[in-house]
């Protein structure tokens, strides 16, 4: 409760001037620092041939992501697949399958982190680096520009002002996306990075680029006389992991290893850096838009959702009826105890990190279920961008709906949500479901497919759960499954992107639709979204057009998993 | 529906009993697949309707649960055709009777020469001469070229009083099917034969031009996407349960997914549409098509004429200012006797007025009543012993005295500029070389308008009022009536370039106008409401037609277009918000075979799991024929602020569309349980 209140108190506290710097990067506003980043950017910007001062189109700004993503997708399959030819490799990784190295790719280029292998054993120092640490830096920059783009879009276009007489441009401007994603990642993330990546290394976790020492164990056997300890530039991974809603670990057991997290200090930083630059982009929204109370709605919003999330898993996991058993200190840190792993536990989801400091598979049930709903929400907090891009789809179904009984054509912002902006927000809402339950669906119906290790319940919510967090970008795996097969590498490659890639860029599409659009003044008679009521109405509407789909499934697994453990502990 | 029409209200309004019956006949007509497939969430029904009885002929099901479902699925389809054909019944009643007064019109046409010949009036053509006298139906829609004449519009009004209309003014356009109390007139033809005012009256209300408006269709595809997102759920849901064993056969799976899909919005969306266009016919005014109803809604600015909007049409006796060592009863007993005859109505609010104020009317003998005149500006009468009582503008009496050898005091100057400070106009009265005083005239603000306008500003909704006064008297109105803002010595082109400049900065305007002047801004408003007195032009340039010409019609319009689309938000919020309870119903009992623990969310604790799906279904198609009637008068709408509005109708509708169907499904089961021990 304690660690709660702290970690929410400091949140607010850095969040805020984050986000007032942020917003400076974004908007390109003059900074004191233009010199030494300049001296840097310069160059990079001549490498791509860009010219950042240039506007661009949502279409060409969805083409420049789209393209970048492919790009950046080919170089790393190749790296993966041919790591052992190549150099930094002291431990002598072999190559990877092409299957397994496809989804990692996927996965990382998402900005998911779903880990089918498992990092020490099977990724050179070179691919960790760069395929790994690379996507980790780069992929929640980009998810960044896409919502800064779409909300440049949302109040009309960079140069709103310019506008013809008759209140149409030829271009809606949503920014540069070359400058956005340089801006963001040299004078934001890094520098954030760096300064998470000292403090982790101060706590104990390894920074090196020696392969690690063979030592006895203390319980040596004839079969098990020596281990090998895998270190690494740990530190660093770790701190882009958690501050870019990665989770992708550089051990296979994520933050529940002492190395990656060995103490009560390191995992407060851990838990804080999941939260903290998510937090920062909601209070960028008030100084980038200059509605300041769009920021506190947004705000306001996320964390009631978020409180009420987190408190549901805290209970569930402590002090619900069926969690007094001992049994369910069984994949927890004992270190950490039943508290700061649901907390972890809720915040990993709501912020689509993924990362993990327990094992989800063995938490109650219940508190499985508070995850999976953080995932299927995907908008509390939510992962850097993506999250409030999310958001941005549920205050365009929310205003839709909410204008209607107000008596007017819905507007946000001064601009109509008409036929053409409904029909892309159904695609969106319609690919949720198409996508997890369908695949859900057919890798449990071909049981062979399935390879995981419960039959009952709790398997329909493991398999459930792989699919969910690929789609929702979260990573976090309820493990158990034999995933490292070619169905599941291949089925969640198409989830992961499919999660991704719309979701990005379909809100962008409807933002510079909206833009082209007549703004009419905001009055006592439009609908105001700035206020509790609606604010309100958008968590019903959550409730009802997410959660609501995936009840059945919910219930099935779980729900029924609860029941059954319920009735198993009264007995 | 309401009392508002005379004569032919009775069979216009044609009571609900007997359109029931063919109602009930269209609601199985709509079931050919034709029909069905235009409303996706009712064609989901129907669908289902058809797979459960598949299901139970072929015995995968219990034949008695089987037949249940299937019926109750078949009464959801029907109860939503019926909704619709309802509202469709409804407007045909009034295409009915406008009907009648289109048959058999005999036109009498003149050629070049004069000539006059009788012929079939679907054999006129635009710009044919017609003649019409007395007692005689005018033959088609056109403009009264010649005479003047007074008409009975009932047939297209619905209101008997009849109105004047008369060539070379802005009241010169008459009706086809409209009867001609007096006189003889000639018109000209406007209209195509078949495309008359009254033709396309009775293609909108008959529905058959009915186009979705935009509204409509983004929220139709919001429910498509709805219903499709639950047919996903429900088809997976068997392949995730065969996991775990559980079998759940096909009925339940149906049943499952009719619950979830929003069938009370879906089976009464088209109802909403075709009853909001019927409220405006009922306020007696008649939309060019759906859109213009909803726009209406929309609107942001109403530029409003002051007169017959703001004030009375005419201008009204308010004071009498007596001047010193006059006595007040002597000028009001001049005023009174200077305005017995005048017909006007500033005369007989003179007269009004003063025996207010205690003066007995008298009848003169031997008064000679000298009428006004646009040569001497004056009224009033001669009296036995050459008493001259005057009353007239200031500079008219002035002349008057002064040739009589009278003089003027600075006092009556002085008077006269302070009423006309005030936005009155004075009018001065004299006794033969006397001045007495001045009376008062000022404009009479309607009662109850400045409350509108204080709703309307809650609403956003800015008014303009536009007058041809001057900015003293406009700037005094303004400020008595409340209204936002005044456009005072008002051209026609004023009110078009206003338009634009309200619209350039975004905003959504409605004005009325009558006159051919008006067309241009009545064309460029988003909302034209044009006046049914005024010329054929106007009428073409709005979208809209007040049949009882009133100008303050307008502010009915903005409420009808609110309320049509608070209808169709507040009915979606509670058929969305109703799933959550249904889901209760259904998910225990859809696994209560394979899986005892699941009892535990039998919350409403229904009495079987048969007993549970029932109950939930019947619910289901029960809510859609329960909410017809608000689906076709329109929710209850109180003006105020849009947070406010949000509140209110999220608490009605989404909080009480989550609890009510609890109580509902509950009281069902404990029906079917005690009835049929199900």
């Amino acid at each position: 409760m304690l660690e709660s209140l702290l970690l929410l108190t400091l949140l607010i506290a850095l969040g805020w001037p984050l986000g007032r710097y942020l917003a400076v990067v974004m908007r390109g506003d003059p900074m004191r620092s233009d010199v030494l980043f300049q001296w840097l950017e310069r160059p990079i910007y001549g490498l791509l041939g860009a010219r950042p001062e240039l506007g661009m189109s949502w279409r060409g700004y969805a083409g420049a992501f789209l393209v970048s993503n492919l790009l950046l997708a080919i170089v790393v399959w190749i790296t993966f697949m041919a790591q052992a030819w190549l150099p930094l490799n002291p431990d002598g990784v072999p190559n990877m399958r092409w299957d397994l190295a496809l989804h990692t790719t996927v996965s990382f280029l998402t900005n998911t982190n779903q880990q089918h292998y498992s990092g020490q054993a099977q990724l050179s120092y070179l691919s960790q680096m760069t395929g790994i640490v690379g996507l980790q830096v780069i992929t929640p920059v980009m998810g960044l520009a896409v919502v800064a783009a779409t909300l440049r879009g949302l109040f009309g276009g960079r140069q709103a002002q310019a506008r013809k007489a008759d209140g149409t441009t030829a271009i809606i401007d949503v920014g540069n996306y070359w400058a956005d994603v340089t801006r963001a990642t040299l004078r934001f993330v890094l520098p954030l990075c760096l300064l998470w990546s000292a403090l982790l290394t101060w706590q104990g976790v390894p920074a090196t680029l020696k392969a690690g020492p063979v030592t006895t164990p203390i319980e040596a056997t004839a079969e098990f006389k020596e281990q090998k300890i895998p270190l690494g530039p740990v530190a660093p991974m770790v701190a882009i992991k958690q501050l870019g809603s990665n989770g992708g670990g550089w051990y296979g057991p994520n933050s529940a290893v002492p190395l990656e997290n060995p103490t009560p200090l390191s995992n407060f930083l851990e838990t804080l850096g999941i939260c903290l630059i998510p937090v920062s982009i909601v209070f960028m929204v008030g100084p980038f838009t200059g509605r300041r109370k769009f920021r506190a709605m947004v705000f306001g919003t996320m964390l009631t959702m978020s409180v009420i999330s987190t408190g549901l898993a805290i209970w569930s996991e402590g002090h619900a009826s069926a969690a007094a058993d001992t049994a369910l200190m069984e994949g927890k840190e004992v270190r950490l105890g039943p508290d700061a792993s649901a907390l972890w536990a809720a915040v990993t989801t709501q912020i689509n990190n993924g990362s993990v400091n327990a094992m989800l598979d063995s938490t109650a049930p219940l508190t499985g279920m508070v995850a999976m709903s953080n995932m299927l929400i995907n908008a509390i907090w939510g992962g850097v961008g993506c999250g409030l891009q999310q958001f941005i789809v549920y205050l365009l179904l929310s205003v839709f709906l909410a204008g209607l009984m107000t008596g007017r054509t819905p507007e946000l912002f001064g601009r109509k949500i008409e036929g053409p902006e409904v029909r892309l927000l159904a695609v969106l809402v319609l690919l949720q479901p198409l996508v997890i339950l369908g695949f859900t669906a057919l890798t449990l119906f071909v049981a062979s497919l399935t390879g995981n290790s419960n039959p009952g319940f709790h398997g329909i919510s493991q398999v459930f759960y792989e699919y969910l967090s690929a789609y929702a970008n979260n990573g976090s795996g309820f493990e158990g499954l034999g995933d490292a097969t070619l169905w599941w590498n291949l089925s969640c490659s198409i989830v992961l992107a499919a999660g991704r890639f719309p979701a990005l860029v379909i809100p962008l599409a409807i933002a510079a639709m909206l833009a082209r659009k007549r703004r009419a003044p905001e009055g006592g008679g439009t609908l105001q979204v700035e206020t509790p009521t609606f604010a309100l109405t958008l968590i019903g509407i959550v409730v009802i057009l997410t959660l609501l789909q995936f009840m059945p499934v919910l219930v099935l697994g779980p729900v029924a998993d609860h029941m059954a453990l319920t009735s198993l502990l009264a007995r | 529906m309401s009392t508002m029409y005379a004569s032919s209200a009775a069979d216009r309004s044609a009571g609900t009993a007997h359109d029931l019956k063919p109602a009930v006949i269209d609601s199985f007509v709509k079931l050919t697949p034709r029909h069905a497939i235009r409303n996706p969430v009712m064609a989901v029904v129907w669908a289902g309707t058809i797979v459960t009885a598949i299901a139970t002929l072929s015995g995968r099901t219990g034949a008695g649960f089987g037949w249940a479902v299937t019926i109750i699925l078949f009464v959801t389809v029907l109860f939503a055709n019926f909704a619709e054909a309802v509202a469709e019944a409804r407007g045909r009643g009034q295409a009915a009777s406008l009907r009648r007064a289109r048959k058999d019109l005999i036109a009498r046409r003149l050629d070049d020469a004069g000539k006059e010949t009788t012929i079939p009036a679907a054999e006129l053509r635009p710009d044919d001469r017609v003649v019409v006298e007395e007692g005689q139906l005018i033959p088609a829609d056109g403009e009264i070229i010649e005479g003047v004449a007074t008409i009975n519009e009932a047939a297209v009004t619905g209101e008997s009083a009849p109105v004047l209309r008369e060539a070379g003014t802005d009241r010169s356009g008459v009706i086809g099917g409209t009867k001609v109390l007096s006189d003889r007139i000639v018109v000209r033809v406007t209209a195509e034969p078949g495309h008359s005012f009254l033709d396309r009256m009775i293609a909108l209300v008959e529905g058959s031009i009915r186009q979705k408006t935009p509204n409509e269709i983004a929220l139709g595809i919001l429910l498509a996407m709805m219903t499709l997102t639950f047919a996903i759920v429900v088809v997976t849901l068997p392949f995730i349960g065969g996991f775990v064993d559980v079998e759940i056969n096909v009925v339940l799976l149906v049943a499952l997914l009719v619950c979830l899909i929003p069938t009370t919005i879906g089976g009464l969306l088209p109802a909403i549409g075709i009853a909001g266009m019927n409220r405006a016919l009922k306020a007696n005014v008649l939309a060019k098509s759906g859109k213009a109803v909803e726009v209406a809604g929309d609107v942001d600015v109403l530029l409003l004429d002051k007169t017959g909007t703001i004030t009375y049409g005419d201008r009204q006796a308010t004071a009498f200012h007596a001047l010193a060592g006059v006595d007040a009863s002597q000028l009001r007993q001049a005023a009174l006797l200077a305005s017995l005859a005048d017909p006007t109505p500033e005369g007989k609010s003179i007269v009004k007025l003063a025996r207010e104020k205690g003066e007995k009317l008298v009848d003169p003998a031997q008064a000679h009543f000298v009428p006004f005149s646009a040569h001497s500006r004056m009224s009033g009468v001669d009296l036995p012993g050459a008493r001259v009582i005057r009353k007239g503008a200031m500079d008219a009496i002035a002349r008057h005295v002064q040739t009589l050898g009278g003089t003027l005091s600075p006092e009556l100057e002085m008077r006269v500029n302070d009423v006309a400070r005030k936005g009155a106009t004075p009018l001065v009265v004299s006794d033969g070389r006397h001045v007495l005083g001045v009376i008062e005239l000022s404009d009479v603000i309607k009662r109850g308008i400045k409350e509108r306008f204080a709703r309307l500003r809650e609403m956003g909704v800015k008014t303009v009022m536009i007058t041809g006064d001057n900015k003293l008297t406009a700037a005094n109105i303004a400020a008595d009536a409340g209204v936002d803002d005044y456009i005072a010595e008002a051209r026609p082109e004023d009110k078009l370039a206003r338009i634009r400049a309200e619209q350039a900065g975004g905003r959504l305007v409605a004005m009325v106008g009558d006159g051919t002047n008006d067309a241009p801004a009545l064309a460029q408003a988003d909302v034209g409401l044009a006046m049914n007195s005024g010329t054929q032009a106007a009428k073409e340039a709005g979208n809209m037609v007040d049949l009882d010409s009133d100008p303050a019609k307008l502010l009915e319009v903005v409420e009808i277009g609110k309320q049509q689309l608070i209808t169709r938000g507040a009915l979606t919020t509670f058929s969305l918000a109703n799933d959550v309870s249904k889901y209760f119903a259904i998910l225990p009992a859809l696994f209560a075979a394979a899986i005892p623990q699941m009892a535990a969310l039998n919350v409403m604790k229904l009495s079987s799991p048969t007993s549970a799906v029932l109950s939930a279904l019947i619910f289901n198609a029960l809510i859609i024929p329960a909410l017809i009637p608000l689906a076709l008068r329109g929710v209850r709408f109180k003006p105020a602020s849009a947070t406010e509005l949000l509140r209110n109708n999220m608490l009605l509708y989404g909080v009480g569309g989550v609890l009510l169907p609890f109580g509902g499904i509950k009281l069902i089961d404990l029906v079917l349980s005690a009835l049929f021990n199900v």
